[in-house]
């Protein structure tokens, strides 16, 4: 294993020009060299790839086919299996999704003395949170501040972010990492004390937060350690992921249908309070893209949301990060994590030269590398036929010294040399994968929805970040919405009497597609990607 | 591909053919299954697909993550559920960071009998018997340095002789270490104060009111921290 000789051959070219490149900086581009790079080489751009949805909030939006096909579809549910007289759990709180999102709502709705059910497709914990590997932004440091980050997270998301979302963002930041160090998160700090930070794609403060590079996994472990501590309060159904929301029979979202992922039985859950907290939508390989994403990201929030009227937001973007794995095969699109070119690594073509400015915005990077291997055919071929661009890791030693990249980056260096490549030595080849879902159901700073007792946090929403979210960004939006959320429903519960369960908005559902001439034969949430040999993946 | 490229391997004691470029779990999906248990990241980074595996001509037992481990012929696979290995119920403001923590939740810690199993058996390479020996010695801060990378697979557990339960005391560890032991972050708790005190508001409103073209000139005019 590890790299065969053709492509040691080109590694010979980016050790040749690497002496000479750490002491050259590319230059950034402008606004009009972005922009017009976007318009030509970002995959939100491929008109083709997209259609305007027929039913539903956002009818006339685009949105991509493979979202379109879900949002467009009939129910997994069949309305006539369950009994809704038959509630199986009654609580104040329910929320779909045990990742970082709903386990930080989790918390502080127990603090406000609910009692919450959290049901999860899988286990606890098992979420996009867990393989954030970079780290979480927060200004903190003294040449920095709320607004400067504010100004950071507006121009990355192209200035189309929802204002109020992006300062409840950056003003809450600080205070979440507090609360997560409160907690036992243990940040890379110097020996007095001061939070390590270091840049990231489009800040322009240092202000991303780590631990080592297991960020997401120390926050999400970490939280969910912390659901753990109250089983009184708190109760985690695993592999139980929802299939439909409730309604009550005065228009309010009241609970949701769980499905038992290994009988199949239905559960009926009644909840004052619903949060949506299921992620993105990576699995759902959008225009073909490998994903970074964790197995049950499929989108299941936003199908079940919009079939009770939610309006969802900057559904027509979605985030390729730049440097996903391109060799070896075995790891093709799973992360490598921006913290590399934050320390110093350089991004370079099959001649070892620079084409970029290492640290853009990730829709800005990712479209120049595609520009680089599509137009200026400079990428480099692996054998299984795909292509990528050097992601020059080794200069990160000659930068800050021997052994900062086992230190700063354990989980790359384990990551690779499971298949021979010592990152240390020699750089990573690497190309644009999926890697977020930029948009999702519209939500105000509390996490209100347009529907009353649906409450939404993390990934699933959508304005907060516009077009583009920057790095560091998505551990922080877990957190700060997820406990928004959380202290939302704490506020709420005691105010709430249900009306009788109701799942009529299926029927009226049915009639749209009926009225808008369709007849879909998918049935969504899809809930797992379907992988085995059959379908031909 | 031919089938003359495939390789047998054999899952829950059933022959299957296979590519040998395959990860255990590729090859699972490969052979028809469409997992529910044992599988989530698919990265390395959330310790569900924990896999114990004989291969031919050898009587030792081996272990890898299927997400990150390739298929070898005549490989004999069986995937755990997640194993049972309960949490101490503890309220993390109410322990104390050292040995008393570790005696109240996880008592059976001092049975640790030092073979080093849990140290072979981990994937992620964490010398596991070494952190046990810091928990033994209530160093708190050396088991959360040293356990730092474990992903909480509970493969170390499910191979204990003395039924200890490693990741759980590593993650107790850790969070004691976070919120008692860390140095304080002066800095953090300066600005969580200025915030609550609304000082930063009105740089904030400025930036909030600005045109769009405004906040474009202020954007593309910010100076950049140097590296």
């Amino acid at each position: 294993m590890g790299y065969p000789q053709y492509m040691r051959d080109f590694i010979a070219k980016v050790e040749a020009t690497r002496p000479r490149r750490l002491q050259e900086t590319f230059p950034m581009l402008t606004a009009q060299e972005k922009q017009a790079l976007l318009e030509k080489f970002h995959p939100d751009y491929i008109r083709e790839a997209m259609r305007e949805l027929r039913v539903g909030p956002n009818k006339g939006t685009r949105t991509p086919h493979e979202l379109a096909d879900l949002l467009e579809a009939r129910p997994l549910l069949d309305p006539r299996a369950v009994n809704l007289d038959n509630v199986d759990y009654e609580t104040d709180v329910l929320i779909i999704g045990g990742g970082g999102a709903g386990s930080a709502a989790a918390i502080k709705a127990r603090e406000a003395g609910a009692k919450v059910i959290m049901a999860t497709k899988l286990r606890h914990g098992d979420a996009n949170t867990m393989m954030a590997q970079g780290g979480i932004q927060a200004a903190d440091k003294e040449n920095d501040s709320p607004a400067i980050h504010y100004l950071d997270v507006m121009g990355g998301g192209g200035f189309t972010n929802d204002p109020d979302l992006v300062e409840a963002l950056v003003k809450d930041a600080p205070l979440v990492i507090q609360w997560l160090e409160s907690l036992g998160c243990m940040f890379d700090k110097q020996p007095d004390g001061t939070l390590i930070t270091i840049h990231g794609g489009g800040t322009s403060r240092k202000r991303m937060h780590s631990a080592r590079d297991y960020s997401g996994a120390e926050i999400m472990r970490t939280l969910r350690d912390e659901v753990r501590s109250w089983p009184e309060d708190i109760q985690v159904i695993e592999f139980a992921p929802a299939v439909e929301l409730l309604m009550d029979t005065n228009g309010r979202v009241a609970g949701a249908v769980l499905m038992n992922l290994e009988t199949n039985e239905y559960l009926v859950v009644k909840a004052k309070c619903t949060i949506i907290a299921t992620g993105g939508s990576g699995r759902l390989h959008y225009q073909n893209y490998p994903t970074t994403n964790h197995y049950g990201a499929t989108g299941d929030g936003l199908v079940m949301a919009y079939r009770v009227g939610a309006r969802l937001a900057f559904i027509d973007t979605m985030q390729y990060h730049p440097t996903g794995a391109a060799f070896p095969e075995q790891i093709v699109g799973l992360l490598v994590t921006e913290k590399v070119r934050g320390l110093g690594a350089q991004v370079v073509n099959i001649d070892g030269e620079q084409f970029v400015f290492p640290r853009e915005t990730r829709d800005a990077e990712s479209a120049a590398i595609i520009r680089e291997c599509v137009e200026r055919g400079k990428g480099i071929t692996t054998p299984s036929g795909i292509q990528g661009v050097w992601l020059d890791s080794p200069m990160i030693e000659i930068i800050h010294g021997p052994g900062t990249v086992q230190r700063e980056l354990p989980a790359m260096v384990r990551q690779f040399g499971r298949f021979g490549i010592d990152i240390t030595k020699d750089p990573m080849l690497v190309y644009p994968t999926l890697h977020y879902q930029n948009g999702g159901i519209a939500i105000k700073p509390d996490c209100t929805t347009d529907i009353p007792g649906l409450y939404v946090a993390g990934e699933a929403s959508g304005g907060v970040h516009g077009r583009n979210r920057l790095m560091g960004n998505s551990l922080l939006d877990v957190c700060v919405f997820g406990r928004r959320a959380g202290i939302t429903v704490g506020q709420h519960f005691r105010e709430v009497t249900l009306g009788k369960l109701t799942l009529s908005h299926l029927d009226r559902w049915e009639q749209e597609l009926k009225d808008a001439g369709l007849d879909p034969k998918v049935r969504a949430p899809i809930l797992l990607p379907d992988y085995t040999r059959r379908k031909g993946v | 591909m031919a089938d003359q490229e495939l390789i047998p391997i054999y899952i829950m004691n059933k022959q299957y053919l296979v590519p040998p470029t395959l990860t255990i779990m590729k090859a699972l999906e490969y052979a028809g299954y469409k997992l529910i248990r044992g599988v989530g990241c698919r990265a390395g980074f959330c310790g569900a697909c924990a896999t114990v595996y004989r291969t031919a001509g050898d009587y030792r037992l081996k272990i890898g993550l299927a997400c990150a481990t390739m298929v070898e012929p005549e490989m004999y696979l069986a995937q755990i559920p997640f194993f049972p290995a309960p949490r101490g119920q503890y309220h993390l403001e109410e322990l104390k960071p050292d040995m008393s923590a570790l005696l109240k939740t996880y008592p059976e810690v001092l049975r640790c009998l030092s073979c080093g199993t849990c140290t072979k058996v981990c994937p992620q390479d964490i010398d596991v018997k070494d952190y046990m020996a810091e928990a033994m010695r209530g160093n708190i801060a050396g088991v959360a340095d040293k356990s730092f990378d474990c992903i909480m697979c509970g493969l170390c557990a499910a191979r204990c002789p003395a039924e200890e339960k490693q990741y759980q005391i590593a993650i107790l560890c850790r969070r004691l270490y976070g919120k008692y032991l860390a140095p304080r972050a002066e800095h953090l708790h300066k600005r969580v104060q200025e915030i609550m005190d609304g000082k930063h508001d009105a740089e904030l409103i400025r930036f909030k009111t600005m045109s769009k073209d405004e906040l474009k000139k202020a954007y593309y005019e910010r100076d950049i921290e140097p590296e």
